[in-house]
């Protein structure tokens, strides 16, 4: 029904201190640990929004990545904003924000640190800063799951429930962490909507 | 009108909450006025004393030897309960499952040490996979934790996949437990009523948290013609602020109308809105504005946190499931609590009482700005 009929206009992936977008190496800070990364990162791209310094590191992960995947190639206006938005999964769910607000909970219990103990808070953040008031959806998943993408995908593109969809895995526990994110669009241009494309660009680290 | 998709009916089900272990059960409950929320002193879970409804301390819910946590006992009986009014398999190759909660089993961080295998203990996929295992699904489950709405979602995504043909049945299934964990910070947000919560009342001063487990069966089979179905969902984000509800109401009214626009129906013809009402001030003006917005100001409104407290993700799934319950027996359930207009005014109703429901809509609305609605039709 939909072969052939979407495609990923932009993508990105930050994974091991570095950032890619469209397979190009566009960042890398070898040796730091993931904050100071994702702080980097910030800095690098010249990104100026001061609720990034409020985020849970889940947050921060995802809003970099998709900052950069929207930067210079995305005009939001081309679409109602209702009809943008994002499909989302991850492994671990919030329990980087979880271990680190109950550690918090023996000294004072924090609403700041509490609010990101739900994974779907990063899909939040990232609305907020683009209008973005669509369908969005987050799902645990074992591993990045290219089939389960593309068929969620397809189906809210295929009955006009979005006409642009944010997807893929943001994922952070401890030191370990991954954001794949790709923008798909029905567009002439792009590489194709494909699970082995999928796959091909989240392994490119 | 006029859509010919699959019909999605409902052919089982189940709420297993400290009110009754069966749908019957907590049916009449509520008929009877009776509220799962109670005061209590629970050291293990607060300094102070609160307003919540729980299960008894050490209450089990599978029998024998196992090592199931409380959260997927509750699931495990909840399913359990549920296919034993079936005849599906849930090793067939077109058997579904998806589950839904906001925290799985975060409790253990409380009373076990912080390592990796503790880690990978309270990971929703390994409740998940216990969960198939236990009545081997062949299918890999789907988990959605999408915050308050992730009942809501979960019934909409299995219409979903029913309907493109992924599934010919599917069950989708939820709970979450009442943890110190959620409980400090529900406090540290001062979002908690020392009393039994008061839905869209006047002097609503926040909400109660509950624990339960709920499972809704879906099957696409025209055998099941006649039963309740799902025909619609609508989902939608504020991009306004991640704790804080709407101002306008606007985009929990447009997931209504998104949701009314799928199942083909108008306004006028919807007979119940089972609504989220967590008896926030801040939620259910919201809410009520997002009823008005969709042109629903006349219909009867039902909210059922009164009786069980907020259950998070599995709210969604036990409120549909009582809004399908009042279809079926003609009987609008009331809002407990509720005594004076304290919201945009509403048709909210106070007490037990008859009517004939052909459609109703359920909203709930979440943290991240998440809004759901879905669409029930007899």
């Amino acid at each position: 029904m939909s072969a052939g009929k979407y495609h990923i206009t932009s993508s990105c992936i930050i994974s091991g201190n570095t950032v890619y977008k469209n397979e190009v190496q566009v960042f890398g800070q070898p040796g730091t640990n993931p904050g100071d990364f994702l702080l980097a990162v910030y800095q690098h791209f010249e990104l100026n929004y001061p609720k990034f310094y409020k985020m849970d590191s889940l947050s921060k992960l995802g809003w970099l990545a998709s900052e950069v995947l929207l930067k210079d190639c995305f005009d939001k206006n081309k679409y109602e904003h209702e009809a943008i938005g994002l499909v989302l999964t991850n492994a671990n769910s919030s329990l980087d924000a979880d271990l680190k607000y109950w550690d918090s909970v023996h000294d004072m219990a924090s609403p700041s640190l509490f609010v990101y103990t739900l994974p779907n808070i990063v899909i939040g953040e990232i609305c907020i800063r683009n209008g973005f008031k669509g369908e969005d959806a987050l799902y645990i998943t074992p591993q990045f799951d290219a089939v389960f993408l593309q068929q969620q995908v397809n189906y809210l593109l295929d009955n006009d429930i979005l006409n642009a969809c944010i997807c893929g895995w943001v994922d952070m526990i401890g030191g370990d962490y991954k954001a794949a994110l790709f923008l798909v669009e029905e567009d002439e241009d792009g590489i194709e909507f494909e699970i082995e494309e999928l796959n091909r660009i989240f392994n490119i680290t | 009108m006029g859509t010919n998709k699959t019909d999605v009916f409902i052919i089982a089900d189940n709420i297993c909450s400290p009110l009754g272990r069966t749908t019957q059960q907590n049916f009449e409950q509520i008929k009877n006025g009776i509220s799962g929320v109670q005061k209590h002193d629970r050291p293990d879970l607060s300094d102070v004393p609160i307003a919540a409804s729980l299960f008894k301390n050490n209450e089990f819910f599978v029998p024998g030897t196992h090592s199931y946590t409380k959260f997927e006992q509750l699931l495990i009986a909840s399913i359990t309960n549920a296919l034993s009014h079936t005849d599906i398999k849930a090793d067939d190759p077109k058997t579904g499952l998806i589950i839904s909660s906001t925290k799985g089993n975060i409790s253990l961080l409380e009373t076990e040490e912080n390592n990796s295998a503790l880690q990978k203990r309270i990971g929703l996929n390994t409740s998940a996979q216990l969960i198939a295992g236990h009545f081997g699904f062949i299918n890999q489950p789907i988990i959605i934790s999408n915050a308050c709405i992730s009942g809501v979602m979960a019934i909409v995504t299995g219409m979903r996949l029913i309907q493109s043909g992924q599934y010919d049945q599917i069950v989708i299934t939820g709970a979450d437990v009442i943890s110190k964990f959620v409980l400090s910070g529900f406090q540290s947000f001062q979002a908690l009523s020392t009393e039994r919560c008061k839905p869209f009342d006047k002097n609503r001063k926040g909400l109660n948290l509950g624990e339960g487990a709920a499972t809704v069966i879906l099957s696409g089979d025209e055998k099941y013609q006649g039963n309740i179905r799902v025909t619609g969902g609508g989902i939608t984000n504020d991009a306004n602020h991640i704790s804080g509800p709407s101002r306008t109401g606007q985009e929990l009214g447009d997931a209504i109308i998104k949701a009314m626009n799928n199942a083909g129906v108008k306004a006028e013809d919807i007979g119940l809105i089972s609504a989220h009402g967590t008896a926030t001030p801040y939620n259910d003006e919201m809410e009520a504005k997002a009823i008005m917005l969709a042109g629903l100001q006349k219909a009867p409104v039902s909210g059922l946190k009164g009786f069980y407290g907020h259950t998070l993700g599995a709210a969604g799934l036990i409120e549909t499931i009582l809004a399908k319950q009042s279809m079926e027996q003609n009987t609008l359930l009331p809002t407990l609590g509720f005594q004076e207009t304290g919201t945009a005014p509403l048709n909210i109703i106070n007490a037990v009482s008859n009517a004939a429901i052909k459609h109703c809509v359920k909203t709930a609305s979440g943290f991240g700005g998440c809004n759901g609605a879905l669409v029930l039709s007899k």
